[in-house]
């Protein structure tokens, strides 16, 4: 059914590495270990784009998030010195969150095998199309205005917004009177 | 050819985890990495979806690119307040910061 190829071979190494580090950002107590498990989840992310044949995602992914989002997280665990703050890392109600979260797992997984459990079913793909939109299709379509041109400068607005709030809140007020 | 209920499967383990993390954890930034770990989720979600099904419309990498904005905005904004709170309260425990508590 699933031939052993380069294909396969990668997209098992980088679940592994997307799972993993996922297991180690909820797992860790040091907080440092856990952005950079955080980062080794996302490079696994990166790689699926590169498998799904969206190379842009790829280096927006690896330069927003592993770039910014990855260095923004470490600095607020030094600036909070939360990982010298020892003690337990888990609250009490966390064994009633894993079975919610196994049971929220057991059904999604079931809503995803299920529809192609029979041979032939309706959703299945058999070959991928040759032809894919890349970068230049993106851009074209973030500006077109039959396409997302409005979600495009709305996203602006939110992005300087969110930064503008981001400066007023964390400023420090005592060292701007003294 | 890889099928596309594998990259489902894995996001949706993904998710999981995030939410597991969210629900679980007790340091705010720690929670913080969980919520990006479900944002990666959705757009795993998202491209493989748009790769086996629409690969001519871009709809899929858009909204990829959209989550890609909120998620940077949420980081700002989140570890904003965080500090914030470690400035008043000397702590980024969420069990510590019970003000609107009723």
């Amino acid at each position: 059914m699933i031939e052993l190829n380069a294909q396969t071979i990668a997209f098992a190494i980088l679940s592994v590495l997307v799972l993993g580090g996922g297991l180690g950002v909820v797992t860790t107590r040091n907080l440092v270990h856990g952005a950079l498990w955080l980062v080794l989840s996302l490079l696994g992310v990166a790689g699926y784009f590169v498998l799904l044949s969206a190379p842009f995602l790829a280096a927006v992914q690896v330069l927003v998030y592993i770039g910014a989002i990855a260095i923004l997280i470490v600095f607020a665990v030094m600036l909070t010195r939360s990982m010298t703050s020892l003690g337990e890392v888990r609250n009490r109600q966390w064994w009633l969150s894993a079975i919610t979260v196994i049971l929220l797992f057991l059904l999604l997984a079931v809503g995803i095998i299920l529809p192609v459990w029979g041979r032939g079913a309706p959703g299945e793909v058999t070959s991928l199309s040759a032809t894919v939109g890349g970068a230049a299709e993106l851009g074209a379509a973030l500006v077109d205005g039959n396409g997302f041109v409005l979600p495009f400068e709305v996203a602006s607005i939110l992005l300087t917004a969110a930064m503008i709030g981001a400066i007023v809140v964390a400023r420090d007020e005592e060292d701007e009177q003294a | 050819m890889i099928p596309l209920w594998m990259y489902l499967l894995v996001a949706a383990l993904l998710f999981c985890i995030g939410i597991y993390g969210v629900l679980a954890r007790r340091n705010a930034v720690a929670i913080l990495m969980s919520v990006e770990l479900m944002l990666n989720a959705v757009n795993i979600n998202l491209v493989a979806f748009w790769r086996y099904l629409a690969p001519q419309d871009m709809s899929g990498q858009a909204f990829a690119a959209f989550v890609f904005v909120i998620a940077a905005a949420e980081a700002a904004v989140g570890l904003a307040i965080l500090l914030f709170v470690y400035r008043t309260k000397r702590s980024v425990i969420v069990e510590d910061v019970n003000l609107l508590r009723w």
